[in-house]
């Protein structure tokens, strides 16, 4: 598992939880809600999507990690590879 | 059929309306195990349907609201799409066609799903208030209704501190009260603040089969998801021990066990069946807002008798009235809704007419009646009722109108309880609101119309963030 593979499974989540926004130009090192339609519901469900399909736990102390791609692959890699 | 008893579930969810199918398809999407109870024989609740001389009829339905054009973000709509993983399109809401009205004596603003036009309506009827009606839509934007920490305030001040003409006031809070507003003479300002963007600033669809479109929808995708749910199944005990939920009693004489509880039959309604309160528990939180409604179906479209309104709010006084009526029926006000008149796929037509009036009820005195008297008075009252819209309407006469008539109908407050359950027949239940759908229980919630979100947009909405908030958040 690399970074960008977990780049890729965040996309795949935003892809189901937000089927109407356009993923084609997302930029890594942006916050992604600067860039996308999201808000703290839409967050919610890719932590819960991470759990459902990875078996991922994301605290709640710890959300902010996901901000944009670049940071949720950083700190999603070394859970995926446990 | 599967035996219920002694099963747990993670979440057990009271009623199978639009709260709770809403609600349960969170929580089974997230893997929750999770079972919907429901004594009726359908689903839907408050806005459910009913057949009728081979005819379905949709209860409540007169529009969904918060209707906004394909692709629109951040709405409520599109919240709830996203939330339950549902498309746009599988709702198959239609635009209403030409826009709506609110009707007062000597004046009429028109409205439609574009805002613009009740802004130029406003612009042209009260020149001297456009400004402050600007800063009024402005405010609303502005205003998060969802905020927490927000105290509760009345609409009625609020308003009349950017609204100086007493008549726009009026009309501009009819069609919210009327959409409604569980409380007389006033609403809260939150409520007043998600109607107007409901009903004003987004708008109003119709899927074209009604209520049951959704209603097929949401139960489908609950089912997929794995959900369980029972019909015929109502709950006649929730058994409580230290402050929590120990287990529900069906009317079966089943039990069934669950880590958590929604309830979206109504605060009282929930309350009462608490082992731990009597069954008479809080009559005075019981809902004073109740409604008749008659729906008449006609040999052709309301558009062949220049009947264009997709729905119209009408007072017959300058203040209207809302509040519960000393008469059966309040005859000073109401609704006149068309389904007809919605712009269906491919210029689709219903294949009947319908018009629906609602007005203002009196529950006790409907509820009281003799059955004898019954049907009688709904023949009473279904005629005056049409006498004042002919009033309203562009002129037919009643000769005309019932030689094109082919049914009628009427529900009264009467109907909703004995379907719904909910007490009095309060379509918007209770004037107390548990806004953060708490109870005096540790693990039992309120989703729907008493946890303050109403109308189906809202339910969905309710059920949404009370299984999101109470039965998803991170333990």
């Amino acid at each position: 598992m690399t970074k960008d593979d977990v780049k890729n499974i965040v996309l795949e989540i935003i892809e189901e939880i937000a089927p109407d926004e356009d993923l084609t130009d997302v930029k890594p090192d942006v916050r992604l809600r600067d860039q996308l339609d999201l808000d703290s519901m839409d967050f919610l469900d890719i932590v819960m999507e991470l759990r459902k399909q990875h078996g991922i736990e994301v605290p709640e102390e710890e959300y902010q990690e996901l901000a944009s791609l670049d940071s949720s692959a950083s700190y999603l890699l070394p859970k995926f590879n446990t | 059929m599967d035996a219920l008893e002694g099963r747990h579930f993670d979440a057990v969810i009271i009623g199978a309306g639009m709260s709770g199918l809403a609600a349960g398809i969170r929580l089974a999407h997230f893997g929750k195990s999770v079972l919907i109870l429901e004594r009726h024989n359908v689903v839907g609740g408050l806005n459910s349907y009913y057949s009728f001389d081979a005819r379905k009829f949709d209860v409540g339905l007169h529009a969904v609201t918060n209707w906004v054009p394909h692709g629109t973000k951040g709405t409520p709509l599109a919240k709830i799409c996203r939330q339950l993983r549902i498309s746009r399109d599988e709702l198959g809401l239609a635009p209403q066609k030409h826009g709506s009205r609110v009707a007062f004596p000597g004046t009429d603003l028109r409205f439609s799903n574009d805002f613009q036009l009740l802004r130029d309506e406003v612009r042209d009827t009260f020149p001297d208030q456009i400004d402050s009606f600007d800063c009024l839509a402005e405010f609303v934007r502005g205003y998060n209704p969802f905020d927490d920490e927000l105290k509760i305030e009345n609409a009625r001040p609020v308003l009349e501190k950017f609204i100086t003409n007493p008549l726009l006031r009026e009309m501009i809070l009819c069609p919210l009260m009327y959409y409604g507003s569980a409380r007389a003479g006033d609403m809260d300002l939150d409520q007043f603040v998600i109607l107007f963007r409901s009903l004003y600033l987004e708008g109003f669809g119709r899927p074209y089969e009604g209520v049951r479109r959704i209603l097929r929808l949401l139960q489908k995708r609950f089912k997929s998801l794995g959900g369980e749910r029972k019909m015929k199944c109502g709950v006649s005990k929730i058994v409580v021990t230290d402050g929590k939920v120990k287990a529900l009693s069906l009317d079966d004489g089943q039990t069934v066990t669950a880590d958590i509880v929604f309830s979206s039959i109504g605060l009282v309604e929930t309350a009462r069946l608490c082992s731990d309160h009597p069954a008479d528990a809080i009559e005075d939180d019981i809902g004073k807002i109740t409604y008749v409604e008659t729906i008449t179906v006609l040999n052709r479209q309301p558009a062949d008798f220049g009947w264009d309104d997709t729905i119209v709010f009408f007072s017959n006084q300058e203040k209207f009235f809302y509040d519960c009526p000393e008469e059966l029926v309040d005859t000073s006000g109401g609704i006149l809704c068309f389904p007809n008149n919605y712009a269906y796929d491919e210029g689709a037509q219903l294949d009947e007419g319908f018009l629906r009036i609602t007005a203002l009820a009196n529950y006790s005195s409907w509820a009281g009646m003799p059955e004898e008297k019954y049907l009688g008075q709904k023949a009473v009252w279904t005629d005056r009722l049409l006498e004042g819209a002919l009033h309203i309407l562009p002129s037919v006469d009643r000769i005309e109108l019932e030689r094109s008539t082919l049914a009628t109908d009427m529900f009264t407050p009467r109907t909703v309880k004995k379907y719904t359950g909910h007490l009095a027949g309060a379509i918007y239940g209770s004037h107390q609101k548990m806004r953060s759908g708490n109870t005096h229980l540790e693990n039992l919630f309120l989703c729907g119309t008493d946890q303050g979100f109403l109308g189906i947009t809202g339910a969905m909405l309710s059920g949404i963030s009370m299984a999101n908030r109470y039965g998803l958040s991170s333990s």
